[in-house]
């Protein structure tokens, strides 16, 4: 019985997953099924499921990050800066690779930030990356006076190509494998299950509980502040308002890849499933010329019914199980 | 005599419950067959029996929560079909479970009316001054002293059962089922519940008592029930009855050996515990424990034996004091260092600070143990299956796997699996806190057995528990807190349980009516 709901519980968004795509090579053959429209979907998912891959951990040890659009625009926007600050108004070269490294060393410090807050000063994470969300924005839009920093070079982490494969796809197929084997055979990746599991029986059991937390946050900012780069090298200019909003959609795909958001529970191939799955589903809502806003009628349903479904797989497993 | 008077009162107006023939089946598992259970009107009947012998699922369905596959209730004379927990309310019974179901942040009149609110002349408006009227109306009537505008995370556990009882009260309940109440009770919140339930008693409704502890029952039940594999193995007055027989029932043979005995053979000075202070209430703690010693600690709760433990293991920060490890100084400022310098903790709580209920059982025995295991960088999952499958076979823990989440597990077996945690850890000084609380009379033998064999092996132990006869069973010596402070190290071969009680109790009662 137990092991039935598990079964659903797992395949269902994968399932879903399918039948999206099936439905859409049935409706739109010509347009839809192309490589270079799968390409295409896959590249725009690599932002996404790249910061996602940081939310699952983040989520599994119960926390959550509010911030990551806000800390995905001031890394592009501290990254474009150090270009800039080198290379002159039109950088190249070294100024670009300088500036990707700084960039990314930005995402990496401000998830550093969020994690020392939350563990120092014992604030709800919610709380602490709701503060931040606000003030990374806010200093993205300082460092400019609200206007872009163009880096017209700055094109090979978005156009670049190995073996037919777009780079940016590429680094996400390397960091979604990483972050799995990570969390499956990592004590980082343990502690992190137990710690959102039970916290106090971690700290209990000799897990530093603080130490470990700060680095999960901290390892989020630095896929964060990857993902800001790919961001700017795809509009090659580094905005102050990329990824607002961005949270809500990496939250759902964690959630529909099946974490708990009371923790303990989310796997890596789980957030690939429910990134693709939210892409697909924009993708096809393009190809049948549904409205954005139509789009984000459908996304919110589907993690309700997501969520419901796992609850209720959940409910039957308890009830299945005797004294 | 006691025989006659019994067979007298057994006529239809005073039985309160009848349950005949019940039987559930969960899947392949015959949870109880054929049971038949009978409650006089005005008892004390406490239902016994081994965790899964089916106390809990007869209790479920009585409270209308589980469905018998065959079988009929009758409650005060008329035959009931429970089919969900709100019938069984209106017919009268009520579950008091051991994890209590109260609403913390509500007063308590609010918690006694939950879902019943009193409505004031306006639609929606609580009508508190008539609930608490209310409150304070029945709460006399039975003699129990509380405030019903207390906030109920305020009031110590004991009282809370009495809100837990004015509840059921305030539901014209005639039946009130207790699953261990006391698990989690002081002695002298002991003391003061048995009144309330004797108080009950006297207005003629019908207690059913579930308790593992054998010693208060047989001062408190007028009858008894002893459930073994789901079967009713026997069902009686209580004055036929002593404790060994009791035990006997429960588990189908004698218990001559329940505390092991074994050639102590005590070495070195392996723990040296000097002065030890926290800002967690603990004074001035100074004891030695050697190798292949077990230690007992007695003490009232709230007399700060967890703290203790607490300090040492670096859970509290030391404000004064130094330990040594086989005359090694430790520096223990944290959990991570504590079991880093071999020593281990089993806590009281598994719940809350013991175990990660969704997480396989595997991972909670590994979890403080990876680095020993050298799995430092990378966890090998055939390795560590292989690991805890050996090391669950030794305590014979019963689980569908390693793989199995542990809150699939009856409360015995999660105790083992961080009993296993810590047999894994092999530590030097191992403290164990109320490792029995909660666990059936099988499992609490092998719990002792256990004990004694680390002690053989040349660990130090301090068993920390509130149940005197384990203490005296098993200890070699006794460090009786009080308030924060050692106030007693005796031997147990040279006193008795009323000597120790007095030290843990008599001279709180002297402080607190200063």
């Amino acid at each position: 019985m137990r092991k039935m709901s598990k079964l659903v519980r797992q395949l269902l968004p994968f399932g879903s997953l399918i039948l999206i795509i099936c439905t859409l090579s049935a409706l739109k053959p010509d347009t839809f099924l192309s490589t270079g429209n799968f390409l295409n979907v896959l590249r725009r998912s690599s932002v996404n499921g790249i910061i996602a891959v940081g939310m699952t951990a983040i989520i599994i040890s119960a926390g959550i990050d509010l911030s990551v659009g806000s800390m995905m625009a001031l890394s592009g926007m501290v990254g474009a800066w150090v270009m800039i600050v080198i290379g002159g108004t039109n950088p190249q070269g070294a100024a670009l690779v300088i500036g990707t490294f700084v960039g990314i060393v930005t995402g990496l410090a401000c998830g550093f930030l969020n994690g020392v807050f939350v563990t120092k000063l014992k604030l709800p994470p919610f709380v602490v990356t709701l503060g931040t969300m606000s003030t990374f924005r806010g200093i993205s839009y300082v460092m400019n006076a609200g206007k872009p920093y163009n880096v017209p070079h700055y094109k090979y982490l978005n156009e670049g190509v190995v073996l037919g494969i777009p780079i940016s796809v590429l680094i996400f197929a390397v960091i979604i494998t990483l972050a799995g084997l990570l969390l499956r055979y990592s004590r980082l990746g343990r502690y992190t299950y137990a710690i959102g599991s039970n916290r106090e029986a971690a700290f209990h059991a000799g897990v530093n509980v603080d130490s470990y937390l700060i680095r999960i946050y901290a390892l989020t900012g630095l896929v964060v502040g990857i993902a800001a780069m790919i961001t700017t090298s795809r509009a090659v200019s580094a905005q102050p308002t990329a990824g607002v909003t961005l949270e809500l959609d990496i939250i759902a795909a964690v959630v529909i890849g099946g974490a708990s958001l009371s923790g303990g529970r989310g796997t890596i191939i789980g957030t690939l499933i429910g990134t693709l799955l939210i892409s697909f589903l924009r993708n096809g809502c393009t190809l049948l010329d549904i409205s954005t806003n139509v789009q984000l009628i459908v996304i919110g349903a589907i993690i309700i019914v997501a969520v419901a479904v796992d609850q209720l797989a959940r409910s039957k497993a308890a009830v299945g199980q005797t004294e | 005599m006691i025989a006659t008077t019994h067979r007298n009162r057994f006529s239809d107006v005073e039985i309160a419950l009848r349950m005949r023939g019940i039987s559930k089946q969960f899947g392949p598992v015959q949870a109880l067959s054929e049971v038949s259970l009978t409650v006089r009107r005005g008892t004390i009947h406490t239902l016994v029996g081994e965790n899964g012998a089916g106390k809990s699922t007869l209790m479920k369905i009585l409270a209308g929560v589980y469905q018998p596959n065959s079988g009929s209730i009758e409650i005060n004379g008329k035959q009931q079909r429970l089919s969900k927990p709100g019938e069984a309310l209106a017919a009268g019974i009520s579950m008091i479970y051991q994890e209590l179901d109260l609403a913390e942040h509500l007063t308590v009149a609010e918690n006694v009316f939950l879902g019943m609110e009193l409505s004031g002349r306006l639609p929606f408006i609580m009508d508190h001054k008539k609930m608490i009227a209310q409150t304070t109306k029945i709460a006399q009537r039975f003699n129990f002293k509380i405030d019903p505008t207390a906030v109920v995370e305020e009031l110590p556990m004991g009282d809370c059962q009495i809100v837990e009882i004015l509840k059921a009260l305030m539901r014209n309940a005639s039946i009130i089922v207790m699953d261990e109440p006391t698990s989690s009770l002081s002695e002298s919140e002991v003391a003061m519940l048995f009144e309330l339930v004797r108080a009950l008693r006297e207005q003629g409704l019908s207690i059913i008592y579930i308790s593992h502890r054998l010693e208060e029952i047989v001062g408190l039940a007028d009858d008894v029930s002893v459930l073994r594999d789901g079967r009713m193995v026997h069902s009686g007055s209580m004055a036929k009855l002593d404790i060994p027989k009791i035990v006997h029932y429960m588990v189908g043979r004698e218990l001559k050996d329940f505390f092991p005995t074994r050639n102590v053979n005590i070495g070195a000075i392996r723990v040296k515990v000097r002065n030890l202070s926290s800002g967690n209430g603990v004074e001035n703690i100074s004891f030695d424990i050697r190798k292949g010693e077990i230690v007992g600690m007695a003490g009232l709760v709230g007399a700060g034996r967890t703290q203790v433990a607490r300090a040492l293991f670096g859970i509290d920060r030391k404000t004064s004091g130094a330990i040594e490890l086989d005359g090694c100084r430790l520096e223990i400022s944290s959990p991570t260092d504590a079991i880093a310098n071999h020593i281990a903790f089993l806590t009281e709580d598994r719940k809350r600070t013991g175990l990660c209920l969704e997480l396989p059982c595997s991972w909670n025995i590994t979890l403080p143990n990876l680095i020993a295991i050298g799995m430092k960088n990378i966890i090998k999952p055939g390795r560590e299956n292989k690991i805890v499958t050996n090391i669950a076979r030794r305590i014979s823990i019963k689980w569908l796997g390693p793989q199995a989440p542990v809150d699939s597990l009856s409360g015995g077996n999660q105790q083992k699996i961080l009993i296993a945690r810590w047999l894994l850890a092999e530590s030097k000084f191992m403290i164990f806190d109320e490792p029995t609380r909660g666990i059936d009379v099988g499992a609490k033998k092998e719990v002792y057995s256990l004990l004694k064999e680390l002690a053989a092996e040349g660990k130090a132990i301090l068993f920390i528990s509130s149940e005197l006869p384990e203490l005296f069973g098993i200890a070699d010596r006794i460090l009786v807190m009080r308030r924060g402070r050692l106030v007693g190290n005796v031997n147990p071969q040279k006193t008795t349980q009323e000597e120790v009680m007095h030290l843990a109790a008599v001279e709180a009662l002297n402080e607190k009516n200063e």
